[in-house]
């Protein structure tokens, strides 16, 4: 029986096909291979040619040559085979054909590697652990980390990674050429670590990728509040670490906690893309496929003793999820997961979201007070959410001089336009 | 294989204001740390304080300029290195993990390899 890390290979192609496959219909299937396989493609050519800039390019032209290769044989029933074996075969004539090519350059370190990988097997590794545990390696910058996980597994041009990160395409390009010049050079191994050191690595990967699902849940700057490309890249990913890693806690618990997010996104902005707060949104609207999926995941996640900051902060987002309106929502339960979130996980940012469950559980005066204990924490000097926490307590306590003066505070320290829009609304209303 | 250099940075007064019993920590902890490590080690010296460097720069003219002291003044300054075969980053981090640097820390490099 072949082990679930393994994948088959699609049917051998038929030869001739008499009529040729609409090129649109291909084009699209060629687009959807890329987003969804193109980790699996690289991460398996990676193995064969020892070094990530070659790989790269046989698999570009794996999926250049399906273009035009599918119009005539038709599309596969396993694409992700077909260009994995195209993208091989490309690397091993380009080896052979080069002999100094492999001498060339410093060799990735890959252990347990075929000699001569076989092409014609019934089915291809998944590589997509390792890649994505050489990705992010703590020897790199975490920025690199980012750009390398963007770049490698998900398949995405330079010039978008540099988009998401608001930087020059030059930049992101040196970045990430630096990275892979220390992956080879100081022999970053292309390998999954072993079980003493998974845990930690994983936590690598988890924080990764959880850092592009909130850059692109709120993206920092600009004019839209949801970058959804990132969002949905974040939780192919995630989905694909559970799915390599099914047993892992936390890696179940980060999946829930970006599933539950998730599930309200759609409801996060009005029609005129003005703000909505957790409060005020339809919650006949939010996704209940997503929330079902990440409220059983949060139960498998929760078993894991400490359980992981993902665990709880998804346990959270399900206490919202299954409350039927904000007055309804369980806020004593909410403000009991924040204090064992703030001991597994101590974070400024985790005592500010306390202190607001706190002013819902036992109203805005206790809000409030919690609030103001934070008022010296440097970490959250210039963080908006801190003054903006404030002006609602103080809006409803009716204090609303000092309310006015903390909504021009947050205001200062927002740059999102439509979070901008959002403050300007309720200063507007005072 | 490949092998790196662990290079040992550590703050130069807290040596200077050692105690016997501190030094001789130091000193065994060393002893452990090549023991355990034996069949890596391929070399490795400890240097004297910066205060005995000697800095020397062309000055592009067929000339030079030397000076007293260090390249770079720095709170933690190179004190020591071991020359370590490894075969992998992360070998050479789990050896860099066991060297002694209590009043510092490690930096791992590679040693470059000309074909």
């Amino acid at each position: 029986m072949p082990s679930p890390l393994r994948r088959h290979r699609g049917p051998p192609d038929h030869g001739v096909q008499l009529t040729r496959t609409d090129p649109a219909l291909v084009a699209t299937a060629v687009a959807d291979a890329h987003r969804r396989e193109w980790g699996f493609v690289l991460a398996a050519t990676v193995r064969v040619t020892r070094d990530i800039d070659a790989a790269e390019e046989c698999v570009q032209e794996a999926y250049a040559r399906a273009l035009t290769a599918w119009q005539e044989s038709g599309i596969p029933a396993a694409p992700g085979a077909w260009l994995t074996t195209t993208a091989r075969r490309r690397a091993l004539d380009l080896m052979r054909r080069d002999a100094l090519f492999r001498k060339a350059m410093p060799e990735l370190v890959v252990d347990d590697v075929e000699p001569e990988p076989s092409l014609d097997g019934d089915d291809i590794p998944d590589d997509r652990l390792r890649l994505i545990c050489t990705c992010c390696h703590p020897a790199l910058a975490f920025e690199a980390q980012v750009a390398l996980t963007l770049r490698l597994l998900c398949g995405l041009s330079t010039a978008d990674v540099a988009r998401a990160f608001l930087v020059s395409e030059s930049t992101m390009a040196a970045r990430l050429t630096r990275a892979k010049k220390k992956i080879a050079a100081a022999r970053i191994p292309y390998r999954v670590p072993a079980i003493g050191e998974l845990p930690e690595r994983v936590t690598a990967v988890l924080e990764v990728v959880h850092l592009l699902f909130t850059t692109g849940h709120t993206a920092p700057v600009g004019d839209e509040l949801v970058r959804g490309d990132l969002v949905e890249r974040a939780i192919q990913l995630a989905r694909m670490l559970y799915g390599l890693l099914p047993d892992s806690a936390d890696v179940a618990g980060l999946l829930a906690l970006l599933l539950l997010t998730d599930a309200r996104r759609e409801t996060r902005v009005d029609s005129a893309g003005g703000l909505v707060l957790l409060a005020d949104q339809d919650r006949d609207r939010w996704d209940r496929g997503e929330i079902g999926e990440g409220i059983a995941l949060v139960h498998k996640a929760l078993i894991a003793r400490p359980p992981s900051r993902y665990a709880l902060q998804a346990a959270i987002a399900a206490v919202h999820a299954e409350a039927p309106s904000w007055e309804a929502t369980d806020w004593s339960e909410i403000v009991g997961l924040y204090d064992v979130l703030a001991q597994v996980w101590p974070s400024p940012v985790v005592a500010l979201n306390r202190a607001v469950a706190v002013g819902f559980a036992d109203g805005p005066q206790a809000g409030l007070d919690a609030l103001d204990e934070l008022a010296t924490e440097p970490q959250l000097a210039g963080y908006g959410y801190l003054p903006a926490a404030r002006a609602d307590f103080l809006r409803r306590l009716g204090r609303t001089e000092d309310a006015k003066l903390a909504y021009t505070e947050a205001l200062h320290y927002t740059e999102n336009t439509t979070e901008r829009d959002f403050l300007e609304g309720r200063l507007a209303a005072l | 294989m490949a092998q790196y250099l662990i290079l040992i940075y550590e703050a130069e007064e807290e040596y200077a204001a050692a105690t016997p019993e501190v030094w001789q920590e130091v000193t065994e902890a060393h002893a452990k740390f090549g023991m355990d490590n034996e069949k890596a080690i391929a070399g490795g010296n400890a240097l004297q304080p910066t205060g005995t460097a000697t800095s020397i720069r062309s000055d592009g003219a067929g000339g030079f300029t030397v000076t007293d002291g260090p390249f770079a003044e720095t709170k933690e300054a190179l004190g020591g290195y071991y020359l370590v075969e490894a075969e992998d980053l992360d070998e050479a981090i789990a050896i860099a993990k066991q060297c002694p640097a209590r009043f510092g820390g490690i930096e791992v490099r590679p040693i470059m390899v000309f074909s």
